[in-house]
């Protein structure tokens, strides 16, 4: 199981980082630089490394530094491996990428002023995953002082995962369905949450995984990743940071696709049209009760209810690999999940052209 | 609503009712003010759907801190109009110093749910009234004083700048970390509301009434009574 984790940890881009025209002031230009990012980390933090590389021919001024791909600026506080998996679907190795020393565009994106932005963004994001899991923040408002100078350069340096691993632990973040007992090869598998309580009965209570899904769609069917459409603006990405919300039930496994179309739900959720959400249909507000029991509510509400509009799942990317959507969920989130203990899935849909008509 | 075992939190769909009656109570107690309205937004803008989300918006509103000393808040609307409320203290904004005018900022209010958090988080942008929004700093000296200073003692926990979840632009946010618990408290400390059925629906104003004072928006004192 180390070794899953090991891979994600070590795992890196490298990156080509030309210098903007317009803040080249030298001849000959300056070549581009040349690093290996991890995919854990952020784009700022690679700045006092190319820095360096650029100084002479900067233009006099204050740095405010920040990177552009074909045009997108790049949010500095989503981790370097999911900007890859999702702005460049056909895996450009090095990948190239602009940065630019001036002129940063505050009204897109926000402010960042170095090392602490990023660390106070991932703390932040660290807290969120505590509360989605524990329903509560505390055991990372009261981490030590040194226990998060630990935390914070085992992310840093991308280097040490043991570190990381020691003052993670004792967070107690274990996420629902993590210590499970898995027959892989058989294909059943129980997954039993550690962090719930268990009733009489043995039956497990809902369990919260901290999930952020970066959603494109497209119309148009494409077999070859190259004849993939490019992202050229922010408005395309549909994000959505909304917990998973898995049950522990015996003898079900709740998959990596169930995971992805609970957080989808007008794309696979079956409708049903019972008198109460009827009458909650109001004006403009179109409002479906969000179904908090993941795709196992579907069986139960086949008698009267019609198929939405279906997509069609076309990808799902998770640091850098399309796993087998049928992977048990909980597996894929112990394995893969980033070390603020959000697991960032990139998603391609298919959508088809002809839309139901909204009622709104 | 079982008070003792709540956490303090609520779903989507019962944040969707306590907008509607923050909506519709805000309208009827307070006429002469802006109003709050719901703003829809498509769950992916490149595709149609049914699913809508949204977020309650208040924009364009004046808070001005007459007297630091005292510490008094006002909301009112802009221009002419004054709220005249006998518990309210009304300002005619044209008597207002050329000075004072220029310290005018001009706040936009969003609600927005927080899945994670599973409460309301407020998110605002302060800007001059030629549309040049402040500096943060800025912003700290036209909080109201007990204000500031939280957010002195905790600086980066308190108000986080961040995307807006649906206008995807950088804005000013209140952590939503502890809401949980002190909404908790709330209920629990009133009676009244604990026995009301229509908990729900006073939740998101007795939030705004804690949450408000953050940027001095002063709940009018009948929102808060019960019917």
């Amino acid at each position: 199981m180390m070794e899953a984790q090991k891979y994600v940890w070590e795992g890196a881009i490298p990156l080509q980082i030309h210098l903007h025209e317009s803040e080249v002031t030298t001849l000959p230009p300056p070549l581009p630089a040349l690093i290996l990012a991890p995919r854990i980390g952020y784009l700022p933090l690679l700045i006092p490394h190319i820095k360096p590389h650029f100084n002479s021919t900067l233009p006099p001024g204050v740095d405010t530094v920040w990177f552009e791909y074909k045009g997108l600026p790049l949010k500095w506080y989503i981790p370097t491996g999911v900007l890859f998996d999702l702005l460049c679907v056909e895996p450009e190795r090095p990948w190239n990428l602009t940065v630019h020393f001036r002129g940063y565009p505050g009204n897109i994106l926000i402010p960042c002023e170095g090392e602490d932005s990023v660390k106070w963004s991932f703390i932040n994001s660290l807290k969120e995953a505590s509360y989605i899991i524990n329903g509560n923040c505390k055991n990372v408002m009261n981490m030590s002082q040194p226990d998060q100078v630990e935390l914070w350069h085992s992310v840093f340096n991308a280097g040490n995962l043991e570190a990381y691993l020691k003052v993670s632990s004792k967070l107690k973040l274990g996420t629902a369905g993590h210590e499970y007992s898995a027959n892989l090869n058989s294909g059943s598998f129980v997954s039993r949450q550690s962090t719930g309580d268990t009733d009489a009965t043995g039956q497990v209570k809902t369990g919260r995984v901290p999930v952020r899904l970066y959603v494109w769609g497209v119309s148009e069917d494409f077999d070859d990743l190259e004849d993939a459409p490019q992202i050229d603006s922010w408005d395309k990405i549909s994000y959505i940071n909304r917990p998973v919300e898995i049950h522990g039930e015996e003898g079900k496994c709740f998959t990596l696709l169930d995971a992805v179309k609970s957080l989808l739900p007008e794309h696979f959720q079956y409708k049903s049209l019972t008198n109460e959400e009827s009458s909650k249909e109001e004006g403009e507000d179109e409002q479906k009760v969000p179904s908090e029991e993941g795709g196992e509510n579907l069986s139960e509400d086949v008698e009267s209810c019609y198929p939405s509009d279906n997509a069609e799942v076309k990808l799902v990317r998770i640091q850098g690999i399309e796993p087998k959507l049928e992977i048990p969920f909980s597996w894929v989130v112990h394995n893969l999940m980033n070390p603020e203990h959000f697991l960032h899935i990139c998603v391609c849909l298919k959508v088809s052209q002809v839309k139901i008509p909204s009622d709104g | 609503m079982d008070i003792s075992s709540w956490d303090g939190t609520i779903s989507l769909a019962e944040f969707h009712v306590a907008a509607r009656a923050l909506v519709e109570k805000w309208k009827r107690v307070s006429s002469a003010s802006p109003p709050w309205s719901w703003v829809s937004c498509p769950k992916q803008p490149w595709v149609a759907s049914h699913e809508v989300e949204g977020y309650l918006s208040l924009e364009n509103i004046i808070l001005v801190s007459i007297k630091e000393e005292h510490d008094e808040l006002l909301s009112f609307p802009q221009k002419e109009e004054t709220s005249c409320s006998d518990k309210e203290e009304s300002i005619d904004i044209a008597t207002l110093s050329q000075s004072d005018r220029d310290e005018i900022c001009y706040y936009d209010l969003h609600i927005v749910y927080s899945a994670s958090y599973r409460v309301p988080v407020l998110y605002f942008r302060v800007y001059y009234s030629d549309g040049e929004p402040l500096e943060f700093e800025d912003i700290k000296k036209h909080l109201p004083a007990h204000s500031a200073k939280t957010l002195l003692d905790s600086k980066w926990t308190f108000i986080t700048q961040e995307e807006h979840p649906y206008l995807k632009r950088p804005w000013y946010k209140l952590h939503p970390c502890g809401t949980g618990e002190w909404m908790k408290l709330l209920f629990q400390g009133d009676v009244s509301l604990a026995r009301n059925g229509a908990a729900i629906e006073v939740y998101l104003i007795s939030w705004l009434s804690f949450v408000g004072q953050v940027v001095g928006l002063r709940i009018p004192y009948e929102m808060l009574n019960q019917l």
